[in-house]
């Protein structure tokens, strides 16, 4: 069958050399996905890809991985297309080329927003208020009033949300699948809380060398969950302004605190974790050429977490309006350049997930 | 110079639990592997499963099998032609091996797609072979065990059955290692093509290895020379029929073919030699190697039609189609006459009526052919026509060196040597005379080197 790309040619010649040997089946979802066909179109080796945890025990499972002339080398190429596959569904067509220039992109993003708040700080407020505001009753709104943050940061999070939408649609309707159950979406999502395809089916998931450990698993959980609970802790604070009437700053024993210091905790744990374990990948498996992006969003990940966390330790002392633009532009920069980074593979590996469970029961496996 | 109290010259399934098991008896165990660390353990990379007895079903084994089941099942293929006390030994000590493997780190899961059929006589690694050879290099290791690449036997020093020291080459040069014990576990002799025409002539010319160029049988070779009583001869071996466009060597599994049932097999001149429907696959599996090699130019083609696309596993390489017959003939650089004729005789004959049905005996056959297809025959008659061509595959050759039940080898004189041991491919002649069943290879190397490692480590330190 004729691919859009080399990476795909390759991932449907190894698809043919695994389909013919099958040893790895045991290890995660991918094996047994990939025999329920025989022939692959694009759409189906972007599923392949996005459901590959990249947990790479079948690298060195494999007896035909390089150097073996087959060269069977599954992780590696299954992530070139896995990364290929979130620029081409990306909305609109004309921000794609911001995958192969993310780590740039972001770097600037943060930039020119942590710079644009800072200025707007000091034009809207009088000259003082920039090192002053933690002396001020209402700390964050003296720099920035709320109505002016919600409109600001709403209006990202729904550009954010449109845009992924769109490119999640692109994605589903390239698998050629029709819809899913609530029991697909139910497996789908114990699967990706657990991560339960990141253990190479039982020994651990490799990094550096063919020794399994379930390190990566645990950054991410980190990770993961450190941004799920940043998350409830933003919406249970804007609840409160708006339906209790009750305003940021909070002391620190209500739950929106509580809950933004565990995530925040987790959101610096979690990406330090996974920076350094990305920094000793086993080159023969890993994809530099996309580390711009892959970085890029674990260190975006950490400004925020880190930010965050400073700001409730030092949110009363005269740091608060620098840490305060630097916190706001790295969620802004984050919302802004969600659609076109490493952000989008969350989704794309549930929509993956949750095919392959639709495609287990209509086969009669789940 | 470090001491040695087990040296042990392989890096496969055999020699890892030869060396795991000796160092649990808590010698000092030196391992050398000729080949690269990609390349390690021969025959191991390419294996997924292992068949071991067992009284009841566990998590990954669909039912029981045992001792007599497996006993019998050993008479069957190997037509009788086996040590009866020895296999015996072993299939009775392959029963706490499924325990034991999984001890040293190996996972099992339920048998692989497209191999139902061996679902509860065989436990499959997670992973495969070289998942399974991973887990007991790292338990090995953990246990102190040396592992040395690219380290070759060159020479052995043995005198009256008792082994001195070997000479090992390796890429800064020569090294000689004494040690109280020596396990040949080096595999079989199947990438020496010369060993191989001693026993088939210039047809193994045409032969593909399935495994490594690694496995040359040097050291069988040495320790024969030596006074070790050989067992079997070269022309033995497990040889299955695969894909003729596979690599020299090391095509490893994908380049089977189970479609054999499915059609009808012709050589070079466009005709039938053997019942395709004689028992069911993978039973039969390994006769065709053999067959195949009897074949002019060790050649042939697998035929079958459009109908039949999705009943076997997918291979390596595409089918050879064509919407006539005559035009695969071509294709295939046969007589399309012949290879018409064939067919339609073939189709002509076939009785069929019954349901079609690979999973078992189906009775459908044909009827007045000079060689009859007993079950699944069905008439190649829709378009397009598919062919595979197929050579003799060889996995691995039984000539070796003669064991005892402690796996210690046998001088020629019939006496026991002294601190000789051998286990896996290199005295699987003692267990399989000829034939082959699926995992037999894995459980004479397992069982063997665990035996032949706690034997071993006896010659204390």
């Amino acid at each position: 069958m004729a691919h859009s790309t080399p990476a795909l040619t390759e991932a449907d010649r190894l698809m043919t050399v695994c389909n013919s040997c099958r040893y790895c089946e045991g290890l995660c979802a991918v094996f047994p996905a990939m025999e329920m066909k025989r022939a692959f179109t694009d759409g189906d080796l972007n599923h392949l890809a996005n459901l590959c945890h990249a947990c790479g025990a079948c690298f060195h499972d494999c007896q035909f991985s390089p150097p073996h002339e087959f060269n069977v080398n599954v992780p590696q190429v299954l992530a070139q297309v896995r990364t290929e596959s979130y620029a081409h569904y990306a909305w609109p067509a004309a921000a794609r080329p911001l995958f192969a220039r993310h780590g740039m992109a972001l770097a600037l993003g943060c930039v020119a927003t942590f710079a644009l708040f800072l200025l707007g700080f000091i034009a809207l407020n009088e000259p003082g208020m920039l090192w002053g505001a933690h002396l001020h009753e209402g700390r964050f709104y003296a720099l920035m009033p709320h109505n002016a943050m919600i409109a600001l940061f709403g209006a990202a999070f729904m550009w954010m949300i449109f845009a992924i939408y769109m490119g999640a649609r692109a994605f589903w309707r390239d698998s050629g699948v029709p819809g899913l159950s609530a029991l697909d979406h139910a497996n789908a999502v114990h699967d990706a809380a657990r991560l339960t395809y990141l253990d190479g089916g039982g020994p651990g998931c490799y990094n550096e060398d063919d020794a399994p450990t379930d390190r990566r698993r645990l950054w991410h959980h980190f990770t993961f969950y450190g941004f799920l609970l940043c998350f409830a802790s933003t919406s249970l604070a804007t609840l409160y302004h708006y339906l209790l009437g009750y305003s940021a700053p909070y002391p620190w024993w209500e739950v929106p605190p509580l809950l933004g210091i565990a995530g925040g905790i987790g959101l610096v744990i979690g990406p330090v974790g996974l920076l350094i374990a990305k920094k000793n990948r086993l080159e023969a498996i890993g994809t530099p050429e996309f580390r711009g992006m892959e970085y890029g969003f674990i260190v975006i990940l950490l400004l925020t977490g880190a930010s965050g966390l400073a700001l409730r330790v030092l949110g009363e002392t005269p740091l608060l309006g620098v840490l305060l633009a630097l916190h706001l532009g790295a969620v802004l920069t984050f919302f802004l350049t969600m659609p076109y980074g490493k952000f989008v593979h969350g989704l794309y590996r549930y929509l993956a997930l949750s095919r392959y469970a639709r495609d287990k029961r209509e086969i009669g496996l789940g | 110079m470090k001491e040695w109290d087990v040296l042990i010259a392989g890096g496969g399934n055999a020699a890892l639990c030869a060396a795991i098991a000796a160092a649990r008896e808590g010698r000092r165990v030196l391992v050398v592997e000729a080949a690269p660390k990609f390349y390690r353990g021969g025959n191991t990379r390419h294996t997924r499963n292992m068949r071991c007895a067992h009284d009841h079903a566990t998590d990954t084994l669909t039912g029981p099998y045992t001792e007599d089941e497996f006993f019998d099942d050993l008479m069957r293929v190997t037509n009788g032609n086996t040590d009866e006390d020895l296999s015996r030994m072993m299939i009775a000590r392959s029963k706490p091996m499924l325990d034991w493997i999984q001890q040293q780190g190996v996972r099992f899961q339920p048998s692989l797609g497209g191999t139902i059929s061996l679902g509860r006589t065989n436990s499959f690694f997670l992973g495969g072979g070289r998942s399974m050879l991973n887990e007991l290099y790292r338990t090995a290791e953990a246990l102190g065990v040396e592992i040395r690449y690219n380290h070759e036997v060159i020479a052995l020093d043995i005198q009256d059955g008792r082994f001195h020291n070997a000479t090992i080459r390796h890429p800064d040069g020569e090294v000689q290692i004494t040690a109280h014990a020596f396990v040949a576990a080096s595999g079989g002799f199947q990438a020496d093509f010369d060993w191989l025409k001693e026993g088939w002539g210039d047809k193994a010319e045409n032969f593909l290895i399935r495994g490594t160029p690694y496995n040359r049988g040097t050291i069988t070779r040495m320790l024969i020379d030596q006074g070790v009583m050989q067992i079997g001869d070269a022309s033995q071996c497990h040889a299955v029929a695969i894909d003729a466009r596979a690599p020299r060597y090391d095509g490893g599994i994908i380049t089977r073919l189970d479609c054999v049932v499915l059609g009808v097999v012709v050589n070079t001149k466009a005709l039938r030699f053997y019942d395709e429907g004689e028992d069911i696959w993978p039973k039969r599996y390994a006769i065709w190697g053999r067959l195949v090699a009897d074949q002019p130019d060790q050649k042939a083609f697998i035929i079958f039609d459009a109908p039949n696309i999705p009943r076997f596993m997918p291979s390596l390489y595409p089918p050879i189609s064509a919407p006539t017959l005559s035009g695969l003939a071509t294709k295939l650089d046969l007589d399309p006459a012949t290879f018409e004729k064939t067919i339609s005789d073939f189709n002509a004959a076939v009785i069929g009526g019954k349901p079609f049905d690979t999973s078992e005996k189906d009775g459908n056959t044909t009827r007045g052919l000079e060689i009859e297809k007993t079950n699944w025959a069905q008439r190649i008659e829709t378009p397009p026509y598919y062919a595979y061509p197929v050579r003799p595959g060889i996995t691995f050759t039984y000539l070796g060196v003669n064991v005892g039940h402690d796996a210690r080898m046998l001088m020629a004189d019939g006496t026991p040597s002294q601190n000789l041991y051998a286990a896996g491919e290199i005295m699987a002649g003692n267990v399989l005379g000829q034939g082959y069943a699926a995992g037999i290879g894995m459980t004479i190397g397992a069982v063997f080197g665990r035996i032949a490692g706690t034997e071993a480590a006896r010659h204390g330190s």
